[in-house]
């Protein structure tokens, strides 16, 4: 075990693809409020690590540092409010980047709620969903461009409006 | 920007009826929705909520499967099922609406519909098989929302086996106008690379054109699929290196667009993506590594502002600057920009800068050094994870001079994090490390256990170690290491007492006489059973027992184990443990032969005999001895029973040249504070002459371990001395050596979750007494005398001080002179005796002697003292004082 070489080679661990494996938001009170799974994960288990995860993390202080290790991955957590934005990523991904995915998918959120709370979220969970697969794709930033996300989202809430003629209202906006 | 504002739910009603509140206008309190919201909201409890959402779902079992509802309808309909999965309730039988709503909707039902698919599903589920049609169709959609729906859906999950029905369309969309389309058309294909890379080998050139695309966000997406690419097969993409470097140089001089600016900093997931790639094109490759050092100073000059996203690029450029053929130049920068985050006072960057380093030094263990005292202050961080983070890096600087005080941290944090859990572990650590285990984990092991307050976890921890041993005992024993059966005895001895009435109390005797008896036990092992026995009938549960018949037994036994001539007289057959000496004693008693004395009482005196000689030692001691020194000696506490008794024996041996035993020369060390009374109630053994200074074996008292420090210590001084013994051998002329135990132990702290982090987590460590010795000066003949009263003993070797005019003895021993204030008494050929008193602290007044001897290249030194904590922490700084010089 004694060895020099081995102290020589050792280095940083290799880079994983730096994808995510799940995001969640919950309340302070536990409550889910959103999770997106960007890998193939059995209803059960999803259920227990929600538990497990909110546990762990409601149980931190709040002075004290947003990563976790927690089974075989990184927790990035960080607390808006009432509400915990909960990232798990792989061990060896960068942990501040993370913690910018989050702040700019709240920074997506406010702008698009107009100072966004945890109400907006609860009552339209599925327009907050939308702004994520915009921003996340397959566990991958897509757009790092706040106008171009929204640019996106607001033209497909377009046709919201104009239910009765979508075709004509694509036609005319295109999505430049 | 604006944080979230805080509304909680109890505020809910009366924002529901307020339409003019922020936000408020996009609620919809009126529809199907917001009734079940706030519905669930005014609810009380949980049995109520899972009433409300089964009624819920029932009536969306109904209107699903109604011919009359419409996709508008459903839409709605599906926006509440997802609502009730989240709540955590199975609403499966809308899985397959689910589907139909993104096949059958217009574009905005469709868009429900493929949110719902994605949330009930994954890629492996057959309901997907259903998608593939519709996937099909939107992507070749004129509409390009549609497009894009499908192109998210795919993404996230699409199953393998039907990649190749919708791969053209994909690839088509690589040349599509729209660069949102584009974009999207990348990520999906890296998601298909990611699942089935052998699907997607032909469209490499494909990629190539992805990367070079006019739009910076099309070209990002790229990188993802490039990063993957070239982490598998690095030397293909090496032509790649000059293309990298320049994107780099680009971005990172503000050539993007604003659109791209993430607080101000130009791309920054862009930027750490190339630095990531460059990583891995020019780890062990000193051609490519030169072609970026130049960007990777850069990127390190310019990331400079104070925000999360430039720490996030900087700690990602000190990565990749340590991956890649190194530059001294380079590596002092980026050695300087971890040093930046070790001292930041954001808990976060500390973290990081901890991570850093703890890679770092596995190539230079000198990077430590600059931040001891940082990291000596995170070992005591209220949070574990810093804590854990520290103990990662003190893992990896571990070498043969500080792997002690590394452990002992180690298993600290172990004890504190995970009590039962520690316990297993360390059972089969015991059994499958046995033997061959350095004789310092056992010793910590045993240390921890016995330190700390005696409070409830304490004990918790104690008696749970007990209950598990006892099964172990109870079970085969055979294969059990002899160091395990060690350990299982101290503890039974020391805390079988914790186990109370509850069971048995005489189990745990037989199952110890079992051992004794077993042929594969050790006499070394065998020595511990027997302390384990002495303690364990003199327990207070046993001799203060309500039960008078066992109090009385237990009495008899220990006064009968402590009087050899009475047990000879009472006892002549009975006693099991003497029945091999019968024959004997009698005839050897009458003719005037020293009475019989315990295994124990008999290594005792060896050691003394040899000490009495004052003859230079022969080169090993005898088994027994060394066997002794770890029994009675250097018991984990220094306060154990055994010790007390080894106090008696030695009086014992003094008293026994009369050859006729005094009964009241023998002292009374164990029992709490009510078992002298209750003995001289019982009315059985006389008063004792002496009383120890405290009682040994009392839970109450807490071993002196834990005393507090003098008050003279600082507590900088306190972690300076820490600091001094963690990194010990970091200096220049040590290369790091790794030593198996910690890797061990660190393993299993690895391998344990942190669902336990609500623990409190109390303050890691305790000092080292403080030592302030002042010669003392004797002679020889008083030193011998002394030598032979004082109980409490160690052994260790040190290293040899050299110099080129001395004998290595005495340069070694002025060096400890001139350093601790030690009386050299005498020096005679190899061997040295010195002596020294303590100034304050607990054994204030109290002597210390050491007796050195030069064996090969190191220093034998053999500590004796009245006080069991001094030899101890004196050593510790004989050693320290040596390493220094």
């Amino acid at each position: 075990m004694v060895s020099g070489s081995r102290v020589k080679q050792a280095g940083w661990p290799p880079v994983l693809a730096s994808k995510m494996r799940f995001m969640l938001l919950f309340s302070r009170q536990g409550k889910l409020r959103l999770q997106k799974w960007y890998t193939a994960t059995a209803e059960r288990d999803k259920k227990k690590m929600v538990r497990e995860l909110m546990q762990v993390v409601l149980a931190r202080k709040p002075k004290m540092c947003s990563f976790l290790e927690w089974r075989d991955l990184k927790i990035v957590y960080k607390r808006y409010a009432s509400l915990y934005f909960c990232c798990a990523v792989e061990e060896q991904d960068n942990e501040l980047i993370t913690l910018e995915v989050i702040h700019r998918f709240v920074e997506l959120l406010d702008k698009y709620f107009g100072s966004v709370c945890e109400l907006d979220i609860i009552f339209n969970f599925e327009k907050a969903y939308f702004i994520l697969d915009e921003f996340l794709m397959g566990g991958e930033i897509q757009d790092t461009s706040k106008k171009s996300v929204l640019k996106a989202i607001e033209q497909a809430d377009l046709l919201q409006e104009e239910d009765e003629s979508p075709r004509s209202v694509l036609e005319e906006m295109g999505l430049a | 920007m604006s944080d979230v504002v805080e509304k909680t739910l109890s505020a809910l009603p009366s924002l529901l009826s307020l339409d003019s509140q922020a936000g408020a206008g996009k609620l919809s309190p009126s529809s199907k929705l917001g009734n079940l919201i706030k519905g669930i909201t005014e609810l009380t409890s949980k049995h109520e909520e899972e009433r409300l959402i089964k009624k819920e779902l029932e009536s969306i079992k109904e209107q699903v499967a109604s011919p009359n509802t419409t996709m508008r309808q459903m839409k709605e309909i599906m926006v509440r099922a997802i609502y009730c999965e989240m709540l955590g309730y199975q609403a499966s039988f809308s899985y397959i609406h689910a589907i139909k709503l993104a096949q059958q909707g217009s574009v905005l039902e469709k868009r429900v519909g493929y949110l719902a698919v994605s949330l009930f599903l994954n890629e492996t589920d057959e309901f997907l098989l259903l998608l593939v049609n519709t996937v099909l169709k939107d992507l070749q959609s004129t509409n390009l929302i549609e497009v894009c729906m499908a192109l998210t859906v795919v993404s996230q999950m699409f199953p393998k086996d039907m990649i190749p029905a919708i791969l053209p369309v994909v690839e088509e969309k690589l040349t599509h106008p729209k660069e949102i389309i584009r974009r999207k058309a990348v990520l999906a294909l890296y998601k298909f690379y990611l699942i089935a890379p052998n699907q997607v080998q032909h469209i490499h050139s494909k990629f190539r054109k992805a990367l070079c695309d006019k739009d910076p966000g099309v070209m990002t997406a790229s990188l993802h699929i490039y990063l993957q690419l070239i982490k598998e097969n690095p030397e293909s993409y090496k032509d790649l290196t000059g293309s990298m470097v320049t994107i780099l140089r680009q971005v990172v001089g503000g050539k993007l667009p604003l659109d791209f600016n993430y607080h101000s900093v130009p791309a920054p997931w862009l930027q750490i993506q190339l630095l990531r790639i460059l990583a891995y094109l020019g780890k062990e490759d000193q051609g490519t590594s030169e072609m970026m050092y130049d960007v990777l100073e850069e990127s390190l000059r310019r990331a400079e502002m104070n925000h999360n996203i430039t720490y996030a690029i900087l700690f990602e450029c000190v990565k990749t600057i340590y991956t890649v053929h190194p530059k001294s130049q380079l590596l002092e920068k980026a050695a300087e920009c971890i040093g930046n985050f070790v001292l930041s006072p954001k808990i976060n960057l500390k973290y990081l800068g901890l991570k850093a380093l703890t890679y770092v030094v596995q190539q230079d263990a000198n990077l430590a050094l600059p931040h001891q005292m940082t990291i000596i202050e995170c070992l005591d961080h209220s949070d574990v994870i810093i804590k854990r983070e520290t103990l990662e890096l003190l893992f990896r600087i571990t070498n043969a001079q500080n792997v002690t005080v590394i452990v002992e941290k180690m298993l600290e944090f172990l004890r504190l994090t995970y009590n039962v859990w520690f316990i297993q572990t360390m059972n089969s650590v015991f059994s499958l490390g046995g033997d061959v285990m350095q004789p310092d984990i056992p010793n910590n092991f045993l240390r921890l256990l016995a330190e700390g307050v005696d409070n409830v976890e304490d004990r918790q921890l104690r008696l749970f170690a007990v209950d598990s041993y006892v099964s172990l005992l109870q079970g085969e024993t055979a294969k059990l290491p002899q160091r395990f059966l060690q350990v299982i005895s101290w503890v039974l001895g020391e805390y079988s007492y914790l186990r109370e009435e509850e069971s048995d109390p005489g189990s745990v005797m037989r199952l110890l006489a079992r051992l004794l008896d077993q042929r594969h036990t050790s006499t070394e092992t065998r020595s511990w059973v027997l302390g384990a026995m002495t303690k364990l009938c003199s327990s207070p549960v046993y001799s203060g027992s309500l039960n008078t018949v066992l109090r009385q037994k237990a009495q008899e036994l220990m006064i009968l184990s402590q009087d050899t001539k009475l047990r000879a007289r009472v006892l002549p057959a009975e006693d099991s443990s003497l029945s091999f000496l019968d024959g004997y004693v009698s005839e050897a008693l009458a003719a005037g032969a020293a009475p019989y004395k315990s295994p124990h009482q008999r290594q005792e005196d060896l050691v003394q005999e040899k000490a009495l000689s004052l003859e230079p030692y022969g080169l090993s001691l005898p088994v027994s001895l060394s066997s002794c020194s770890i029994t009675d000696r250097r018991s984990p506490t220094l306060l154990s029973m055994s010790s007390g008794l080894s106090g008696n024996s030695t009086e014992l041996s003094h008293q026994e040249g009369s050859t006729t035993l005094k009964l009241e020369g023998v002292k009374r060390v164990w029992g709490k504070d009510g078992y002298l009374a209750q003995q001289q109630s019982a009315g059985e053994t006389p008063t004792p002459l002496v009383e120890l200074p405290s009682p040994l074996l009392s839970p109450q008292s807490p071993p002196s371990q834990t005393q507090k420090p003098s008050s003279g210590l600082e507590p900088d001084q306190e972690k300076r001395q820490l600091a001094s013994s963690l990194f010990v051998g970091l200096g220049s002329h040590n290369s790091v050596c790794l030593v198996r135990f910690p890797s061990t132990v660190w393993l299993f702290i690895k391998h344990c979750q942190s669902a336990n982090q609500s623990n409190v987590v109390k303050a890691l460590f305790k000092p080292l007494p403080l030592l302030l010795p002042v010669p003392l000066t004797v002679s020889t003949g008083d030193y011998g005398k002394m030598w032979l009263s004082f109980s409490h003993d160690l052994k260790q070797n040190l290293q040899l001080v050299t110099t080129e005019h001395q004998e290595p003895l005495t340069a070694t021993l002025d060096a400890l002179k001139g350093k601790l204030h030690l009386h050299v008494v005498d020096i005679i050929g190899s061997e040295g005796i010195v002596a020294c008193r303590l100034l304050q602290g607990p054994g204030q007044g109290q002597p210390c002697l050491l007796h050195c001897r030069v064996h090969a290249d190191s220093l034998a030194v053999w500590l004796r003292s009245p006080v069991p904590e001094l030899p101890d922490s004196l050593l510790y700084h004989c050693q320290k004082a040596l390493t220094e010089t």
